[in-house]
């Protein structure tokens, strides 16, 4: 499903987007379809299936675990694909990866591997805007989104630019700094929010883990959410895992509404 | 602004460094050529590093290996290795910038080292990551950091080298951008980075450059470096680069050259390596198929890296500098070598350069006349000495 196709159906029910990110792989390839169907079963809108990197400078310990569970436990580029081509899940699908597991590939190829199994846009948090001329190009040819991300200290003028190059949403950064389930979402999120000048839905990550933070960011403007390492907390601890994550991805969806 | 070395180069990081690299490739064009920071600069270099350093002819050496050999001597600065001369210019541009806080990767500790006493003689708050391993292998340095007034983080992720280092010290520096400098070692990195360190080490190159004219009346034939992230390397090939001199990168070889899925028994990253993306830089990184970064392997810390700086990438990729590599036996050898024969300890690092010269002295490559740059001298390295022999 395309992204924007999701976002006008949320709009026509006047409800917000929760985006879920788990790591592909975590804790092993034959779970994380059990992990994705559970989500979305629970609520869940969208999901951001991570294909693990060994080297993840963009996120906090909490995703580095899951990302070396995953390559532990046999995780690869292939085994991504196929896992993907295997849900029967019917909401957009995101691939979040680092820019040299898609560059090894050779980015057509990566892109169009993507295309075919269903993936509806990349989130890659090591490719800003000015180094990614090329994969835009090849994604477009291939009908995948390229959301990029803004940050609070991102400037005006780069502000523009990644609005009028981003495609499916815009992903808002809340914080500085990494991935990671946070206490306090910062209250400046609302003035970012309104500096973005596009007409692409804008979703807020990074730190926002339970259902107050989800609807103070829906108050200030959000149109969708992006929740992860409270996710992977929870499957890090092997404990009731699948009633525990529907349980959450409700409430974060209650949130929503 | 071109931030590419050919293909090599270039930003891969997080939307939140751009702000931070824009300002620092800003400062750095602006403070360059100003003559306040030119001349604290050069003060600090010869009044607190000691330099220039002598580029000293090995005679015991030559007459063994029937060569001409000299060791621009690196290992005399203060802190024990070169790495000096990129900190002090990097804290005192920090400085000038109004940066509170200096952050640093290490991994012989050298690096880190030379951050601790910049910290300490230029007032910042200071903390450096060193992978787990490093620590252990390294612990003298660690304990200089500590009494220099610097934090020391383990880092006990990944390879728990160098490369989990400088992930960590990304992570830092996402997080605290405003008040932050990240002092990175080695010519590696975003740009402009790679730029920076190997300008302020190329004070390296322009000091052989009189120095040989004066002794030799002409270039040598050669110049040998050891290569890491290769800022020794590229500080003292850069100001030969348009002159007939050939130039060696010497990586570390390791226990053999071989990889597998997971691991690189070495870390001869331009020797070997693919094209790909490390730590904000497009350029030679030992990989797997899909592109997950190998664990390198190297006896000597400093090394132990599985990528490499982008210009060195493509310096070697045009055939001006030929990479090539030392296994850690070889290394071994020629760290005792010279303690014997010139009385002087070098670092596991250099010893890969000299041991490169002492193998193929007899070949004719080298020519006649050649310049090593002893990159720091081999204190720190003692214990793991030490632990080998018993
Ligand atoms: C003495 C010495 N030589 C060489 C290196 C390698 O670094 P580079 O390749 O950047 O010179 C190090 C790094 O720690 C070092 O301590």
């Amino acid at each position: 499903m395309r992204i924007s196709q999701k976002f006008e159906e949320l709009k026509d029910k006047n409800e917000k987007a929760l985006i879920a990110y788990v790591c592909a792989g975590d804790p092993d390839p034959e779970t994380t379809p059990s992990i994705v169907n559970a989500l979305v079963e629970a609520g869940a809108d969208i999901i951001e299936l991570g294909l693990p990197f060994s080297d993840p400078v963009a996120d906090g310990p909490t995703i580095q675990a899951a990302t070396c569970r995953a390559i532990e436990a046999g995780m690869n580029t292939e085994r991504y694909f196929e896992m993907i081509k295997d849900l029967k899940v019917n909401v957009p699908l995101i691939c979040m990866t680092y820019y040299n597991l898609i560059y090894r590939q050779g980015s057509k190829n990566f892109v169009k591997k993507c295309a075919e199994a269903g993936i509806s846009g990349l989130i890659i948090p090591d490719l800003p805007l000015h180094e990614a001329d090329e994969l835009i190009e090849i994604c477009k040819e291939e009908g995948i989104d390229n959301i990029f991300l803004v940050a609070p200290n991102t400037s005006d003028q780069r502000l523009d630019a990644i609005s009028s190059k981003s495609s499916g949403f815009i992903y808002v950064v809340s914080k500085l700094g990494v991935t990671g389930e946070g206490k306090n979402i910062s209250s400046n999120v609302a003035g970012l929010l309104d500096k973005i000048n596009s007409n692409l839905p804008k979703a807020v990550g990074f730190g926002i883990s339970n259902r107050k933070h989800v609807e103070e960011m829906v108050a200030a403007g959000a149109d969708a959410v992006i929740v992860g390492s409270a996710f992977v907390n929870i499957i890090a601890s092997k404990d009731n895992v699948i009633s525990r994550l529907k349980e959450i991805t409700k409430d974060l969806k209650e949130g929503c509404r | 602004m071109n931030h590419y070395y050919g293909d090599y180069g270039g930003q891969y990081v997080p939307e939140i460094l751009m702000p931070p690299l824009q300002e620092l490739e800003e400062a750095y064009e602006q403070y360059k050529a100003d003559p306040e920071f030119t001349s604290q600069l050069n003060d600090y270099l010869e009044n607190y590093a000691g330099r220039s350093t002598p580029l000293y002819y090995a005679k015991n050496m030559s007459a063994k290996y029937g060569i001409k050999i000299y060791l621009k001597r690196e290992d005399l600065v203060h802190g024990g290795a070169h790495k000096l001369n990129n900190t002090l210019g990097q804290a005192l541009l920090a400085k000038f910038m109004g940066k509170k806080r200096l952050i640093a990767e290490t991994g012989a500790g050298q690096h880190g080292t030379a951050t601790a006493m910049v910290g300490a003689k230029l007032g910042f708050e200071t903390m450096v990551y060193m992978g787990s391993k490093d620590v252990k292998r390294q612990l003298p340095n660690v304990y200089r950091m500590k009494l220099m007034g610097t934090e020391v983080v383990s880092v006990d992720t990944g390879s728990k080298t160098m490369k989990d280092a400088i992930n960590e010290a990304l992570r830092d520096w996402v997080t605290n951008v405003s008040d932050t400098h990240y002092l990175i070692g080695s010519v590696v990195g975003p740009y402009p980075f790679p730029k920076i360190v190997r300008d302020f080490q190329s004070v390296i190159g322009r000091e052989v450059k009189e120095q040989v004219m004066k002794i030799e009346g002409r270039y040598p034939d050669s110049i040998v470096a050891c290569a890491g992230g290769g800022s020794n390397a590229m500080g003292i090939f850069y100001p030969f680069l348009d002159d007939e001199v050939n130039l060696f990168a010497v990586e570390a070889g390791g226990e053999k050259l071989r990889e597998d899925d997971k691991i690189a028994y070495h870390s001869a990253s331009l020797a070997t390596g693919e094209e790909g993306i490390l730590h904000g830089a497009r350029t030679k990184v030992l990989q797997n198929r899909d592109g997950q970064i190998l664990e390198s392997t190297s006896v000597a810390a400093g090394l132990d890296y599985a990528g490499v700086g982008p210009e060195l990438a493509r310096l070697s990729e045009t055939g001006r500098v030929k990479p090539c590599y030392i296994t850690d036996m070889e290394a071994l050898e020629a760290f005792h070598e010279l303690s014997r024969l010139e009385g002087i300890i070098p670092a596991l690092e250099s010893s890969h350069a000299i041991a490169y010269v002492m193998k193929m002295a007899d070949s004719g490559i080298l020519g006649d006349t050649v310049v090593i740059n002893l990159s720091g001298r081999g204190d720190k390295d003692l214990q793991t000495i030490m632990d080998m022999e018993d």
